[in-house]
């Protein structure tokens, strides 16, 4: 079997320690969760860290609690089966519970943490291979090489923000808490990522992930996440439809949506939103706010199934995503 | 035992006599074993498609600390393949790769990571060579120097065929339709579990032991001895149990040598497990394969003639392709009546993994062409799909135009059967847009009729030794690969001695020990062990009735063996069988007996007859419910009900297992699956990115088991391992189009190959995804052969045929 390189592993007890230990070996330390993304990553030598620094037993690091406001508050280290199965996640912010519930599988939602899923690495199928095949193919400009194989002419890295939570969060509003050694800040959960395969993740090295920050639903509000993949476990999305809106007074009103996995980064359809906002539900609304994801959406050629199928789709689940919120999907299905 | 007495264990739904070892986890796979001062092993695969090999250096390995022994191709140059008419594989290639991953060099060291990291430490330099990477590509003129192998008729052509049955011109000329059609089936992998493992044991008293997960130890014992250059004599192979095979496990592989040659060279026993990487490489799975066939029919819709092409694409080496290729051209006659057939097929080198047989070997790529193309022909004709297959089939103890004899055939039974439960003739055309249901048969031998290499010798044998103490052991070289042929060697002794399964000891696998049996391959070894373990039990049998007799005073004839018993058949009067034991040994000696078969002499007159004739055939019919997205195109495989003729159930809950483990593998071969390869690289060699079912994708199957009772077979039993998987393929591509009305013609159905049909057919066109054509290349001159008509009964023929009941 693929080995593991060798490494240092530094388990922490608190947030702090964690990033003081990274601190002591800058440049050379990564921070260790669940693990279900980086030591297969490690095996493929896609990552060598000579120092783990692990965070899987920080002080009250998986807690999710509901404040008195009705917002949640998410320890980063909480695992994704423990956000899919919690009642208060279920009723108030099921898109969180339904993309929690579709990462890869239940031995991996089991150890895999919503810390690691929001910065899970981006992939490629040029990427995520081991050393032997990436030597055979010539190496990339993501780990080894200098040039993009999916877009030779690109400047850039186009491998695929994989994550499932990033989307449904997004589209939640949610912020994140980044502890580093200058101290702790609060961003918007779309602020942490950026156009760029390699540096997907605005956070810096040093900066642990500790919270995650969900403001309270708003009367109405409904969310959903739709997940694309060939099979109904183990697969990372080919898609993913993050969304939520409220219905008032029979017309929606704070609309989101949120693509994952056609992009470098979660793309947020600004447009999708403005075109819902203030009108009644209908299938030509919601067909017209899909129009506007797919416009959006630029899956390239490496991942699994061709890319013009996956930006085909993107406008089918978008409004089906979409119908489902607004009570239309008997309607739409009739529609076909 | 005589007609009268009820078979008390055949029959009978029992649990694998290795379920709980296995299940347990106590089962000894072949990476399981640790010996003492073992050392790892890893082979260095080529980077490159295609080229020659400058110079190798391993100094930099050497100097390794934990490196213990360093091979390349030059310690073995001896070529070795599976088939005596294909040697043309080395170990370790020696000056030319033909793959990525084509192994050049190989290491021991004292643990995994030191041999991962020493292969990294060897430099080889390549001179690169231009490729080849598909059919067409490898139909191409080259050079010389740049042809893959320097063997083979022609550039990269390995192997071509051209052989005819009866007047196929003449009968196409007068017939009231004709219908042609092209189709692409394409390469898939095994996907066992289990990596392939071996590890090899050099002796001080110098002798070479491998325990390595083989379905062939008998084959890769001749191979090795040949590459070591060593007395088979001095070699022992003994086949793990395999953690699935599927076909994957059935050549001699480098791993194998490699192994056996560092433990040689180092002292030390030496172990290689390939990664699930490495398994994608050394692959040997389904060929891809593009198709053209025509049929001529009367106007009742019978085919009056076939005429069927085959373009193989067979990878970098030999390895089965030979039999392989002929197999693409083998069955079609044995399902329905075809009085006049052509075949033309033609094997390409690529330089892509070398493929080989998987379940169905070179059978599921022309039934999925068959199939599909009488759907479409009994729409054309106003017939119903099932109607019309049935009105066509062979009959039971006839001969085919190309020679195959058919025994036993329940294929009628098994498409009655599912066509009522499915309630086909009512769902067909009348469901919703978007819900479908198709139908399709198949066949599959039970067992080639030939072995690999020419012999007259016997495929299998079963040594029987009994204890005093009344344990029976039954010894065999039969291998289990998760398909159950330990409990079927079991079952068959106990029902013969009056026993239980778990009461026999077995001692399988083992080319020390145990008495040939040619390999888990070609769904043998149920009917070909089975004979054999029958033969032997009843030669004990006779001796402990004897004795039994003297002992009660009675008629032998009057006594059975039955529930650990000799007793007398009307009163139950008797003894046990651990008191009968002594007795019979006292009057005959140490109890033992040998059972053998050889499958009667089964070949027609012809050069490539030996390829498809089979002692008996099973049979299959399925139909499937699917739903289509037609706005996605993914198809979902509802529920399937698939009838097997499989003579008789030896143990109906392992046939219900092989069904549905046949059509699993078949779904994601439908769906999923594909090789793909880019400038000669694996483009997913991963189990995460090339995709197969897993549970959630498994649909509802009802399975019926049909049994025909075959003459031949032991107790009646023919084959379950791979027929189930023939039919499905083309039953969901016909339930796509009942349900959305386009046709995908070529493997795997993809969702956007479904929206491009779809969007094909909005804009007015046939509504199609496939192939348009097939290259147009010299066949050269046909291979006539008089056909045996299908009326003529196959006893004519082949005075060995048994009809059922006639032992």
């Amino acid at each position: 079997m693929l080995r593991l390189p060798p490494f240092e592993f530094r388990p922490a007890r608190s947030a702090e320690e964690a990033v003081e230990i990274w601190g002591e070996n800058e440049g050379r330390a990564m921070y260790l969760a669940g693990g279900t993304d980086l030591i297969p990553n490690m095996k493929r030598r896609q990552f060598e860290p000579p120092v783990l620094v692990g965070i899987r037993r920080l002080e009250d690091g998986r807690n999710v609690e509901t404040e008195d406001d009705g917002s949640l508050v998410i320890g980063a280290g909480a695992t994704l089966r423990q956000l899919a199965d919690e009642p208060g996640i279920v009723a108030d912010f099921a898109g969180l519970a339904q993309a929690a519930g579709q990462v890869a599988n239940l031995q991996i939602q089991r150890v895999g943490t919503i810390g690691g899923n929001l910065c899970v690495d981006t992939r490629c199928n040029y990427y995520n291979q081991s050393y032997e095949w990436r030597r055979s193919v010539g190496f990339c400009m993501k780990k080894d090489g200098d040039i993009c194989l999916v877009a030779p002419g690109s400047s850039k890295c186009w491998a695929i923000s994989s994550s499932d939570s990033a989307p449904a969060l997004i589209a939640l509003g949610a912020r994140v808490e980044l502890r580093g050694k200058d101290g702790v800040r609060q961003i918007e959960l779309g602020q942490l990522y950026q156009d760029d395969g390699i540096e997907y993740l605005t956070r810096r090295p040093d900066e642990l992930l500790t919270r995650v920050l969900v403001p309270a639903p708003r009367p109405g509000q409904r969310s959903a996440y739709t997940k694309i993949r060939r099979r109904g476990s183990f697969d990372f999305p080919i898609l993913g439809v993050g969304a939520s809106l409220r219905i008032e007074d029979g017309v929606i009103r704070d609309a989101r949506v949120v693509l994952g996995a056609v992009h470098t980064h979660p793309l947020i359809v600004q447009k999708a939103a403005d075109l819902l906002e203030g009108e009644t539900p209908s299938l030509e609304l919601l067909e017209a706010a899909a129009e506007a994801a797919y416009r959006k959406a630029t899956p390239l050629d490496n991942a699994d199934l061709v890319y013009y199928w996956r930006k085909r789709v993107t406008r089918v689940h978008v409004r089906r995503t979409l119908a489902r919120l607004c009570g239309l999907e008997a309607e739409a299905e009739t529609a076909n | 035992m005589s007609k009268r007495d009820p078979l008390l264990v055949i029959g009978t739904p029992a649990a694998k006599v290795d379920g709980l070892t296995k299940s347990t986890g106590q089962e000894i796979f072949a990476d399981d074993i640790a010996l003492p001062q073992m050392l790892y092993g890893k082979m260095l695969g080529a980077t490159v498609p295609h080229a020659r090999i400058r110079s190798i250096d391993v100094s930099r390995a050497e100097a390794l600390p934990g490196v213990k022994a360093i091979i390349t191709g030059i310690e073995m140059p001896i070529k070795y393949g599976i088939l005596p008419v294909s040697e043309d594989e080395y170990p370790l290639e020696i000056d030319r790769v033909r793959f990525v991953g084509d192994p050049v060099a190989a290491v021991a060291a004292i643990d995994e990571a030191t041999a991962e990291e020493a292969v990294r430490l060897i430099e080889v330099d390549y001179e690169e060579l231009p490729g080849a990477f598909d059919i067409e590509e490898g139909l191409e003129p080259v050079d010389a120097e740049h042809r893959i192998h320097d063997y083979g008729l022609r550039d990269n052509v390995h192997k071509q065929v051209h052989l005819h049955f009866g007047d196929v011109d003449d009968a196409m000329e007068s017939a009231t339709s004709v219908h042609e059609g092209v189709y692409f089936y394409s390469g898939t992998n095994h996907l066992a579990m289990e990596e392939h493992s071996a590890v090899a044991q050099y002796g001080a008293d110098g002798r070479l032991t491998i325990w390595s997960s083989t379905q062939t130890p008998h084959y890769v014992h001749k191979a090795m001895a040949k590459v070591l250059s060593m007395p088979a004599s001095r070699i022992r192979i003994v086949a793990t149990p395999n953690g699935g095979g599927f076909g994957g496990k059935s050549d001699p592989f480098p791993h194998e040598f490699c192994a056996a040659r560092l433990s040689i060279v180092s002292g030390r026993p030496v172990k290689i497990t390939l990664t699930r990487e490495e398994v994608f490489y050394m692959h040997r799975g389904r060929h891809p394969v593009l198709m053209w066939l025509r049929s001529g029919h009367d106007a009742s819709g019978a085919i009056t003639a076939l005429d069927f092409k085959s373009y193989v694409d067979g990878g970098s080496y030999g390895s089965y392709g030979v039999a392989s290729t002929y197999y693409t051209g083998a069955l079609q006659t044995v399902t329905y009546k075809v009085p006049n057939y052509r075949f033309r097929g033609v094997r390409v080198f690529t330089n892509k993994p070398a493929c080989g047989p998987k379940r169905g070997h070179g059978t599921p790529q022309p039934r999925f062409a068959l199939e599909i193309h009488l759907d479409k022909i009994a729409e054309k004709l106003g017939l119903d799909p099932v109607a019309m297959r049935r009105s066509m089939l062979v009959d039971e103890y006839t001969m085919t135009a190309n020679h195959m004899r058919i025994t036993s055939c329940g294929l009628d039974e098994c498409l009655e059967k599912i066509a009522t439960a499915s309630d086909f003739a009512n769902l067909r055309g009348n469901l919703p847009y978007g819900k479908g249901i198709g139908v399709a048969v198949g066949s599959y031998m039970s067992g080639a009729g030939l072995p690999i290499y020419w012999n007259k010798m016997p495929h299998t044998s079963v040594d029987l030794k009994v204890d005093r103490g009344g344990g029976v052991c039954a010894k065999c070289m039969e291998i289990d690969i998760g398909q159950g042929s330990n409990s079927v060697l079991a079952m068959t002794v106990a029902e013969v001695l009056g026993l239980e399964p778990g009461d026999i000891q077995l001692v399988v696998s083992d080319t020390d020990t145990t008495p040939i049996d040619l390999g888990s391959y070609s769904s043998r070894v149920t009917f070909m062990m089975g004979n054999a373990a029958k033969e032997a039990a009843e030669k004990i049998r006779e001796m402990l009735l004897a004795a039994a007799a003297e002992k009660l005073e009675v008629q032998a004839t009057d006594l059975v063996l039955r529930h650990h018993r000799v007793e007398h058949r009307e009163t139950g009067e008797g003894i046990s069988f651990a008191d009968t034991v002594p007795l019979a040994e006292a009057m005959f000696g140490q109890l033992s007996s040998t059972g053998s078969y050889t499958p009667p002499r089964l070949s027609g007159p012809y050069k490539g007859s030996g390829v498809g004739p089979s002692p008996a055939y099973s049979y299959s019919a399925a139909a499937v419910l699917v739903d289509v997205d037609p706005e996605t195109g993914v198809v979902t495989p509802e529920r399937v009900w698939m009838a097997h003729d499989v003579g008789r159930a030896v143990n109906p809950v392992l046939v219900e297992g092989q069904v549905e483990g046949g059509v699993y593998m078949a779904l994601g071969e439908i769906l999923m699956e594909e090789q793909v390869f880019r400038k000669g690289l694996h483009k997913i060699p991963s189990m995460l990115d090339y995709k197969s079912p897993t549970f959630l994708e498994m649909p509802p199957v009802e399975t019926f088991i049909v049994e025909s009772i075959d003459g031949e077979g032991p107790f009646g039993a023919k084959e379950v391992g791979q027929g189930p998987l023939l039919p499905m393929p083309p039953a969901v591509a016909n339930a796509i189009y009942d349900a959305v009305g386009v046709r995908i013609d070529e493997l795997p159905i993809t969702p956007e190959k479904v929206v491009a049909a779809l969007t094909d057919l909005e804009q007015g066109g046939p509504g199609r995804v496939g192939p348009e054509e097939v290259p147009d290349i010299d066949w050269g001159e046909a291979l006539d052969v008089d056909p045996v008509w299908y009326d003529q009964a196959a006893e004519d023929w082949i005075p060995a045929t048994r009809r059922r009941e006639s032992d």
